[in-house]
């Protein structure tokens, strides 16, 4: 797409260079972005505060599980699951992080046949996506009746510092509340998708806004960005 | 299968029709209204009525300081329950609601020359979500046990233990959940303000030709939505330490000879995560004022702002290093020496931005040709008070000069100079700045005049005595203030006339509301431009702008915002889409 706009109007000096030409591109006409919409922008920005929150949720974590003076529980042990007569360390979230790293697969598959206007396929991946944001959340629900049933609760646990179970539950909690929240969204667009409201650009129920092709891609947005945060969750509650 | 880029999704901004929510009934046009000029209408007259109560506690707080013993009903605990709620409604549900939803929801849009905000329905839920925090925290007004008094910062353990008013019953959980939902409500709105900056301007209109108003805001509400996140992260942490029984931030505690259930959480990790929040807050509430203040003076001055692109990377500068100082809110928790060291640079270091923007709207006044209109007396009025809350700031900016400072009432009239009395009057000059847009008539003069001098000279007369109490050791938040050794007789008398000017000064804001409320129908016709200004909000056709701002075609922008007493040109003012060239104006290439 070539660009439309109109940069300075009623000025004829030539374009700056250099730190004045990437602040007169940044602060350039109409848009900073040229070729985003406000969508996709304000889901970016979105995004982008939300880092902060899990960020401050992480480092609190980090705080908390630094400063105590009572030991930690032994992530490998805690999370271990008892199959065949043996206890396998993380297996039952590296089989997490396998299905909803899998999900962000289908959801860019998803993008991509969006764009090519494949109704069916778009709104088959979006539902698979959506069915693995689903099946993650259900062993999470899992991993919670176990550790429950174990004696963990927030405010305490069998095997040391508390603030294990406490950071736990709120971290695992957000997250899992953003998935599910991502899942119910998944479901929508896929009807609408499946619908057609796309290609007539019916206009939402209440934002009265036409709908696009591309809201499946800022839902793509936020679905790749809730498994990004998962990996760190990952790193720092299970590896460490 | 059509060869489709996501580029064609994107409406030009050019075009009339930006998908509008057309209203269908009375309901949708006045109180379930998407449109951004209502929205701030709602956002402003809600700020405005807590912002009262905000008031009244703290006539009660001066009137138990000034007169010890006098008003029985107002005990300790009532005493640190009006602080508290004084300074959060102040700080959170007035300031930051009456800048950032008022202001920016109407003049965002208008001023960058679009139809209305990104996204309207979003804007919507925003205000509603709002009032809905506002009411819960009213509610605890009235909740077993009355509001908490943990003082504005909230700080665990003492927030939300049995000593604390509110702290065992529903105070401290209202006051947290209000704290989540007003988050949430703010960056609904947030978010459409940033992106109706960035996405959403006219032709013409690029980033360096906006208003300063448009870069404070912007720049306030892009630092609103990385700082409330920490103080989300605290408030859903302390409420699971309050309702779960968790210890995130409460150690071992005995209380009344009885060991505490909760142990091993860290209440300086509160403290972090508070003033990461609660700094970047202070400019949140200034950077706005200071755009204000620039377009204030721009006008009434009949003069093009100095040094315009300074004034911008200033705002920015400011706002990117009001990231790295909150540590300096903490030199008595106690923190390593080089820890202090590195946040006492920083402080100062953003003086030389914050002293920048005060040179240049100096040098703005001068040889302008300067109306002395009501907006123009709160624009000077504000320059002076905050040189003077600022320079206070570079004292308490130091380690050892902040130590034998802290907790003393120097510290409440450096505050209280600088992010209470200086924003609250940019707050004024806007209003009466904006009021004829908004209502197509002009407030009163006289009342107008009088609400200025009895409030300007009335802060400082409240503030500046509190300076030199603290400099003598009395020390805040204390309910009684008879037996303490540093008040000495001079020192009583001083603070009883500071809340007999508390009074005063509270009286003048009635009579400025009773202004707001009788000059919508009596208050002189205002015409669409009467200040001769150049901003696009004044080139509306329609005085109150319609909905959608401008009319079948959105304005073209020739030029940037401070086109005044252009030499050769006719007028002394060239409104931004008036095309051609004249004169030789001072904007920057």
């Amino acid at each position: 797409m070539t660009e439309t706009t109109l940069t300075h109007i009623g000025q004829t000096e030539p374009r700056p260079v250099g730190w004045q030409g990437i602040a007169a591109d940044w602060s350039s006409d109409q848009r900073a972005f040229k070729n985003v919409s406000w969508g996709k922008a304000m889901m970016w920005i979105f995004l982008l505060s939300d880092t902060f929150i899990f960020g401050c949720f992480l480092l609190s974590y980090m705080t908390a599980r630094m400063s105590t003076r009572v030991p930690w529980p032994n992530p490998s042990e805690v999370f271990a699951l008892h199959i065949g007569g043996s206890n396998i360390p993380l297996i039952l979230i590296a089989i997490m992080t396998f299905v909803l790293i899998s999900s962000s697969g289908t959801m860019a598959m998803a993008v991509n046949f969006g764009y090519r206007r494949d109704r069916r396929k778009t709104a088959i991946l979006m539902l698979l996506t959506a069915v693995l944001g689903a099946t993650f959340v259900g062993m999470q629900a899992f991993e919670w009746t176990k550790l429950i049933t174990e004696g963990v609760r927030p405010w305490g646990n069998p095997w040391g510092a508390a603030q294990f179970g406490s950071s736990f539950f709120m971290i695992t909690g957000f997250h899992g509340t953003h998935v599910t929240i991502g899942v119910i969204f998944l479901i929508i667009v896929a009807r609408k998708v499946w619908r057609g409201d796309y290609d007539i650009g019916r206009p939402g129920f209440f934002t009265s806004r036409k709908g696009r092709y591309e809201n499946v891609e800022i839902m793509g947005l936020y679905w790749h960005f809730v498994d990004l945060v998962w990996v760190f969750i990952f790193a720092f509650f299970y590896l460490w | 299968m059509v060869d489709v880029t996501p580029a064609d999704a994107i409406p030009p901004a050019e075009v009339a029709e930006v998908e509008l929510y057309h209203p269908h009934s009375w309901w949708t046009k006045y109180v379930f209204s998407q449109d951004a000029k209502v929205i701030a209408i709602q956002y402003s007259a809600t700020a405005t009525a807590i912002g009262m109560v905000a008031l009244v506690l703290s006539w009660l707080m001066r009137l138990q300081l000034g007169f010890p013993g006098t008003f029985d009903f107002i005990t300790p605990e009532a005493y640190y329950q009006f602080i508290t709620m004084h300074g959060m409604i102040m700080v959170i549900y007035l300031l930051t609601a009456l800048f950032l939803g008022g202001f920016g929801n109407y003049l965002i849009p208008l001023m960058v020359g679009a139809r209305d905000m990104v996204f309207p329905y979003v804007n919507m839920l925003s205000y509603w979500i709002y009032l809905l925090a506002v009411l819960v925290l009213v509610a605890s007004f009235f909740a077993p046990g009355g509001p908490t008094g943990a003082g504005w910062t909230l700080y665990p353990p003492q927030a939300i233990m049995t000593g604390t008013p509110g702290g065992q019953d529903w105070g401290i959980i209202l006051m947290l959940v209000s704290l989540i939902l007003f988050i949430i409500g703010f960056t609904m709105g947030g978010l459409n303000y940033v992106v109706t900056v960035l996405q959403g301007r006219t032709r013409g209109m690029t980033l360096m030709r906006m208003p300063l108003t448009v870069w404070g805001i912007f720049t306030a509400t892009v630092m609103a939505l990385l700082a409330f996140p920490a103080l989300f992260v605290a408030c859903v942490m302390m409420l699971f330490d309050r309702a779960l029984g968790t210890s995130f931030f409460m150690p071992a505690i005995v209380e009344m000879g009885e060991q505490l259930q909760h142990g091993g959480g860290s209440p300086i990790l509160f403290q972090h995560l508070f003033w990461f929040f609660g700094h970047p807050e202070v400019y949140i509430v200034a950077l706005p004022a200071f755009g204000i203040v620039s377009d204030l003076i721009s006008t009434h001055a009949r003069k093009n702002i100095f040094g315009y692109r300074m004034m911008v990377w200033a705002i920015i500068g400011i706002g990117a290093l009001s990231f790295v100082v909150w540590a300096h809110h903490m030199y008595v928790s106690g923190m390593h020496p080089y820890f202090g060291f590195f946040f006492a640079t920083t402080t100062l270091i953003i003086a030389v931005p914050t002293a920048i923007k005060v040179y240049n709207w100096v040098l703005t006044l001068w040889r302008g040709d300067i109306h002395l209109t009501i907006p123009m007396l709160f624009a000077l009025a504000f320059i002076v008070t905050f040189v003077n809350g600022g320079l206070t700031g570079l004292f308490l900016g130091n380690v050892v000069v902040d130590v034998p400072l802290s907790d003393t009432m120097f510290v409440v009239a450096h505050f209280h100079m600088v992010m209470g009395v200086a924003p609250i009057i940019v707050i004024f000059g806007a209003i009466y700045h904006w009021y004829p847009k908004v209502t197509g008539r002009m407030l009163d003069e006289r009342l107008g005049q009088f609400h200025f001098w009895v409030t300007f000279l009335g802060a400082y007369l409240i503030f500046f005595p509190m300076h030199y109490i603290g400099l003598m050791g009395v020390p805040r938040r204390y309910h009684e203030l008879t037996d303490v050794t540093v008040m000495t007789e001079t020192a009583h008398h001083l603070n009883s006339f500071i809340s007999v000017m508390a009074l005063i000064v509270g009286f003048a804001q009635v009579v400025f509301l009773f202004n707001l409320i009788w000059s919508i129908r009596h208050g002189r016709e205002a015409g669409g431009n009467p200040w001769r200004a150049t901003t696009l909000e004044w080139q509306t056709p329609q005085t109150p702008p319609a909905h959608g701002n401008f009319g079948k075609e959105l304005p073209i922008v020739y030029r940037w915002a401070y086109d005044y007493s252009v030499p050769g040109a006719k007028e002394d003012f060239i409104p931004q889409n008036m095309p051609g060239t004249f004169g030789t104006s001072k904007e920057p290439a």
